[in-house]
């Protein structure tokens, strides 16, 4: 009996470590310590077949900061992540503030919303090629009727920047709007019933109570967007098909970094130079998050 | 009361056409010949070649599509399978168990929902080749069979789930945590694990950046096989958008059943970070 009462204590002990240890231990393999030695691999002349060349040091560091392709793929990166967050947001937001009326068919308005999310990304890509294709896309096709001549979408930065902008919007906006209805459904009623009483338009009320009560939310979904958003790879790489996808339109015009990265690591066979792409991308996404969380922390709370 | 604003319901229907389009088109396009999608104006209405482009698809020997499909649902499955019986029990533990180190740990699995460890690709695809499991199938499952994401859901759900008495009753009984565990907090969790099995599911399916990278033409998964399909070799494009449609339909239907479901896991995912 006390040895059986033994074995219990031990096993009360034990068992919440057994119960948590397999997330921590694949994590470790799987995430952390890829992430980690990224670091030290940049710090290296790697090359993907020859392996370790060499310490370096912070030359690969160098050579990335005058590195025109590197800087080029920022602009893109960064202007493609602006182009569609801030469109999305306030879409999210707005769309979130209709879906909280209350409406018929709750659910089907919702799913509505959500189903470009069921879409995989590289169907997104693909889909949305061909909508804009040049010369027979429906795109070019509806706007022909308007008067305007048939764009190269791939062909210039703006279109192409435009046309990723819209891939993604199109595949996070509704997301996104749930998740902030999610948390518009936690405002109390009496807010808005007040505002009304006190004569509040619609727009008065969006901004005065919407706004400032999903302020955490917004927080919270605009810090998820840029750690995809900085990531673009999937979208641009399928955009323009062709067997040097890679390489993001003729001149580069829709490179993102993250394509940078796997053409150095995989076609450029650079090891230690793509990790130094990798570990710059991860700071520049912790840099965006903080600045996001100051920013957003400005508009003023509802008291 | 239902709201009766007319405008309210006109911008939602335009909500709708403006999700649904693409998708309809590419229905559309995947039911036409090629010279069909080409011409101009471009077809509208749903044409009588999908049945056929579906077989050439399928009988395409450069992109193996009907292995790629069978791929992608091991995967899913043996990842989806996995992150609800490793969420469950590390949830369960974060939520009901005392043991030293708890609040620290927990913060880290929150923390790890926010860094964005893709980044670690290059190591990644080094240890997969050193495993000798580079371009098989276990290279793109093992990396997902545990997620911070789960594990949070999982605890937040058994937090108000399981009542502490229930646990201290059965540990009178003389039920060791294990035999706790099976015989009664999972039972208890499944709601919220149907959930997360759903959401991991799709993630896992439309996966598409890391398999790319590792897998070999043996191997692949749907949506590397559809990255192949519209990689230049072929500009045929009604088979590009069949492919497409085949590897789409699936999480079409599961959203279609289980589209409450999902929409509740995200929404609650969303409203506890």
């Amino acid at each position: 009996m006390r040895i059986r009462d033994r074995f219990a204590k031990t096993e009360a002990r034990v068992a919440p470590y057994a119960f948590v240890s397999p997330f921590f231990i694949v994590f470790a393999i799987f995430g952390l310590f890829p992430l980690l030695y990224t670091a030290w691999v940049s710090l290296h002349d790697w090359s993907l077949l020859a392996g370790d060349q060499g310490y370096v040091g912070f030359a690969n560091y160098r050579e990335l900061f005058h590195d025109s392709d590197f800087w080029r793929a920022l602009t893109n990166t960064v202007g493609i992540f602006l182009l569609a967050t801030i469109p999305q947001l306030i879409l999210a937001t707005v769309l979130a503030q209709v879906l909280n009326a209350r409406l018929r068919a709750r659910t089907f308005w919702r799913m509505g919303v959500l189903l470009p999310n069921m879409t995989s990304v590289a169907a997104v890509g693909i889909i949305f090629g061909l909508i804009s294709s040049r010369h027979y896309g429906v795109v070019n096709w509806g706007l022909g009727h308007l008067g305007v001549n048939p764009i190269d979408w791939q062909g210039h930065r703006w279109s192409s920047w435009l046309a990723i902008s819209v891939m993604v919007d199109w595949r996070w906006t509704g997301y996104n709007a749930l998740i902030l209805l999610a948390s518009l459904q936690s405002v109390p009623k009496e807010l808005y019933e007040a505002a009304r009483i006190d004569g509040a338009s619609a727009w008065r009320q969006f901004w005065s109570i919407t706004v400032p009560m999903l302020r955490p939310t917004i927080i919270f979904v605009s810090i998820v967007a840029t750690i995809g958003g900085i990531q673009l790879f999937t979208e641009p790489l399928l955009f323009g098909s062709g067997v040097n996808a890679i390489s993001g339109g003729n001149s580069g015009q829709y490179q993102t970094v993250a394509m940078y990265l796997v053409q150095q690591a995989f076609t450029g066979q650079r090891f230690g130079y793509a990790s130094t792409v990798a570990w710059v991308l991860f700071l520049i996404i912790a840099v965006f998050a903080v600045i996001n969380v100051a920013l957003l922390r400005r508009i003023k709370s509802v008291e | 009361m239902k709201t009766k604003n007319p405008l309210l319901y006109v911008g939602l229907i335009a909500t709708l056409i403006f999700s649904a389009g693409p998708i309809y088109f590419m229905l559309v396009m995947a039911s036409r010949t090629n010279n069909e999608i080409v011409s101009l104006p471009p077809p509208f209405w749903v044409g009588g070649k999908l049945s056929s482009n579906v077989d050439r698809v399928f009988d395409n020997p450069d992109v193996l599509f009907g292995q790629a499909l069978l791929n992608s649902l091991i995967v899913a499955l043996v990842a989806t399978v996995c992150v609800v019986l490793t969420s469950s029990l590390a949830g369960f533990a974060f939520a009901k168990l005392k043991f030293r180190g708890r609040n620290a740990m927990l913060l880290f699995v929150i923390g790890t929902m926010m860094v964005p460890v893709q980044l670690g690709l290059i190591p990644l695809y080094m240890l997969m080749t050193k495993l000798g499991l580079s371009g098989g199938l276990e290279s793109v499952t093992l990396p997902f069979i545990v997620a911070g994401f789960g594990v949070f859901m999982m605890r937040q759900f058994a937090e108000q789930a399981i009542p502490d008495e229930m646990i201290e009753a059965a540990r009178v009984d003389g039920a060791s945590t294990f035999r706790i565990f099976f015989s009664i907090v999972f039972p208890a969790l499944r709601p919220a694990a149907a959930v997360l099995g759903l959401l991991t599911f799709m993630e896992r399916w439309n996966d598409f950046l890391w398999p790319f990278l590792t897998l070999d033409a043996e191997h692949p998964t749907v949506q590397v096989a559809l990255s192949r399909l519209s990689s230049g070799y072929y500009s045929d494009q009604s088979l590009i958008m069949a492919g497409t449609l085949v590897g789409t339909l699936p999480l079409v239907v599961v959203f279609i059943v289980f589209g409450r479901q999902i929409i509740g896991g995200i929404m609650e995912g969303g409203l506890k970070a």
